[in-house]
């Protein structure tokens, strides 16, 4: 395992694999104060603060559907509103044409209805999905990645890609991998 | 710690035995006999649906037993059932979510595929009471008929269209989402070319880096937080189609609670229905423990002592109200022609429930798995109650009839629980029965103590 990698601009990135999430987290604060900076890790249970150790920002998804939920109320009402009082107004039951306590739960499902589609649809998006290929896939050990593994990869577009390979070893890894483009 | 908590998932497992004892069903070859035997059973009661559907198409809903005075009947009991089973589901992923209850992951998957099917099930029966449902999407959905006129909008049937159609959606983005990352595993463990496609496929490229999960954490709990006031807005909307209305018997305040109560206490009860055979016959005794088994019990006594209240509450109002005819509704409803229906709904929603209280019974999967199929028939005759009780004899005793349900009203409604337990059989064959990444949070392998 311990054979040193050449790196060259066919590859994507070096890759080191972990046993547990701790050590993952570990290493990868190690990294990151190493001045790492094209870094990303693999995980296959959600871990919090890998994120904010590697990414350090948050995503914008709540905003998103924030807005995705405005925009589903105000077509809900909107449409009722539309079709009751400007396209064909009809006098229901004696009750006002803009009667709007009866609009409210078509505008409250509207809301509901968009907002978890923004939910849904933005963070596949954001995500980069769907991505049926990635350089990372091209690792054997990486099918490992959604079972019971972890992995830490230094991308070869970091400045100091000449020294990860070296430091990843020294991360205490089970093993390090060169990932080709 | 001083104090230890019970453990959800039974000791012994780490993240490889959990991926192998879940992903293995998929993944296997094999067919096992139970599963086709069933599976025929299943299949054979579809054919019934489709036979009883294409009869209703051909000759037109007057098939069917409902009739002037009871104008309502087998199409919206069963419609009402069915979607309040659906509910547990959502409970269980979103709201117990919330209150990160960690128990509700060995059993939100499957609860959730559960919410999917029953909701499919549910939309078949107001949909073939339009009698031409080719047409029903522009009498549904607020979409104008040739002469310009949009559905009424001040109606709750088109309240419901709205619940019901976002609810099933919300549902099945929900369940698609929280699937992503086992469909991955399923992917890079598959040995077949095929297999490791359409997995592949489904999975999106999930890869499981940082940045993935982070927004993958985000988008679930906002999902969560979403169909959580949805999932409480479907049954008090589903109530609204009664309580607005002015009938004795269904104009009454406390129909949303007490229809949302009733819709999670049937759907816990068919969620131990379907997790008691399941954990048994797959093996995943360990992973669907007795203290899923316990806590689910105990919810559906909590929502059936509300279902309780509810039922008491029907009956004061009927009397505070001084209305005679609320009061002969309730009379009726007791010691009328259908009294029968009243007694063994209370038989089993009052009385039998409150066997839950004992501990050997909550830990006796037996009588738990008999109980939760009778409190399914409890729950079907509160709606059949409701709605025939109300409808029967109304406020001029010459308009009074009987209503009898026809062979294919029975067809239709048997039919749809072969349609459910089709769709379910497929689901434990072909995806991952219980999330495997949500269960391996719970091992201390994935679990990382704070920097300080």
């Amino acid at each position: 395992m311990a054979h040193t990698i050449e790196t060259s601009n066919a590859l994507h990135g070096v890759m080191a694999e972990f046993d547990s999430g701790q050590e993952l987290v570990d290493a990868a604060r190690k990294t990151m104060a190493q001045g790492f900076t094209k870094v990303e890790a693999y995980s296959p249970v959600p871990i919090e603060e890998l994120n904010d150790i590697i990414h350090k920002t948050r995503t914008v998804l709540p905003k998103l559907v924030l807005a995705g939920g405005l925009t589903g109320m105000a077509s809900g009402f909107g449409l009722q509103y539309w079709a009751s009082v400007i396209e064909y107004p009809m006098n229901i039951g004696g009750r006002p044409e803009a009667s709007w306590p009866t609009f409210i739960i078509p505008s409250y499902e509207l809301t509901i209805l968009f907002a978890a589609l923004t939910a849904a649809i933005g963070m596949i998006v954001l995500n980069g999905l769907p991505q049926p290929y990635h350089p990372v896939f091209n690792v054997d050990r990486f099918s490992m990645a959604s079972s019971d593994k972890f992995f830490l990869v230094i991308e070869s577009t970091d400045s100091k890609i000449g020294e990860a390979s070296a430091f990843l070893q020294s991360t205490g890894a089970k093993g390090v991998y060169a990932v080709a483009e | 710690m001083a104090l230890q908590e019970t453990p959800v998932i039974l000791p012994g497992h780490d993240f490889e035995t959990v991926t192998e004892t879940i992903a293995e069903v998929p993944l296997s070859k094999r067919f096992p006999l139970g599963w086709i035997g069933l599976m025929l059973i299943a299949l054979g009661l579809a054919g019934m649906l489709q036979m009883a559907l294409g009869w209703v198409l051909i000759k037109g809903i007057g098939i069917w037993g409902n009739n002037i005075p009871v104008g309502w009947a087998f199409d919206i009991i069963n419609f009402v059932w069915w979607i309040g089973i659906g509910h547990a589901g959502t409970l269980i992923s979103a709201i117990l979510l919330l209150f990160k209850q960690q128990w509700r992951m060995s059993i939100s998957r499957f609860a959730e595929a559960m919410t999917i099917f029953a909701v499919a099930c549910a939309a078949i029966f107001p949909v073939f009471h339009t009698g031409r449902p080719w047409l029903a999407a522009y009498w549904l959905f607020p979409y104008p008929n040739v002469m310009g006129l949009w559905p009424q909008f001040k109606s709750p049937l088109i309240w419901d269209v709205f619940a019901v159609s976002t609810y099933a959606t919300v549902s099945i983005v929900f369940w698609y989402i929280g699937m992503i990352p086992d469909m991955a595993t399923l992917r890079d463990r598959a040995t077949s070319r095929i297999k490791a496609s359409i997995y592949g496929m489904l999975s999106l490229g999930w890869r499981g880096s940082a940045r993935h999960w982070h927004r993958y954490e985000v988008a679930t709990l906002i999902l969560a937080g979403l169909s959580t006031p949805l999932v409480l807005s479907v049954h008090t909307v589903v109530s609204f189609d009664f309580a607005v209305s002015l009938i004795p018997g269904w104009h009454a305040t406390i129909f949303p609670p007490y229809f949302v109560a009733g819709a999670i206490y049937a759907g816990f009860a068919m969620v131990l229905t379907l997790a008691i055979p399941v954990r048994r016959f797959y093996g995943m005794e360990s992973l669907i423990t007795m203290r899923h088994i316990d806590n689910m019990a105990k919810i559906t006594l909590v929502t059936g002592l509300i279902v309780g209240y509810g039922y008491v509450m029907e009956a004061f109002f009927a009397w505070y109200s001084a209305s005679p005819h609320e009061q002969f509704m309730m009379y009726n409803r007791m010691f009328g022609p259908y009294g029968w229906s009243y007694w063994t709904l209370i038989a089993i929603n009052v009385v039998m429930v409150q066997l839950l209280w004992f501990k050997q019974v909550r830990h006796n999967t037996l009588a738990l798995f008999v109980m939760s199929l009778l409190i399914g028939v409890g729950m079907w005759l509160e709606r059949f109650v409701i709605i025939v009780t109300s409808l029967n004899r109304d406020f001029i005793p010459s308009s009074w009839g009987m209503y009898y349900p026809t062979i294919w009203d029975f067809m239709t409604f048997f039919g749809t629980i072969g349609l459910f337990l089709t769709l379910f059989l497929l689901f434990l064959r072909f995806v991952p029965m219980i999330s495997m990444f949500e269960v391996k949070t719970l091992l201390p392998q994935g679990k990382v103590k704070a920097d300080h």
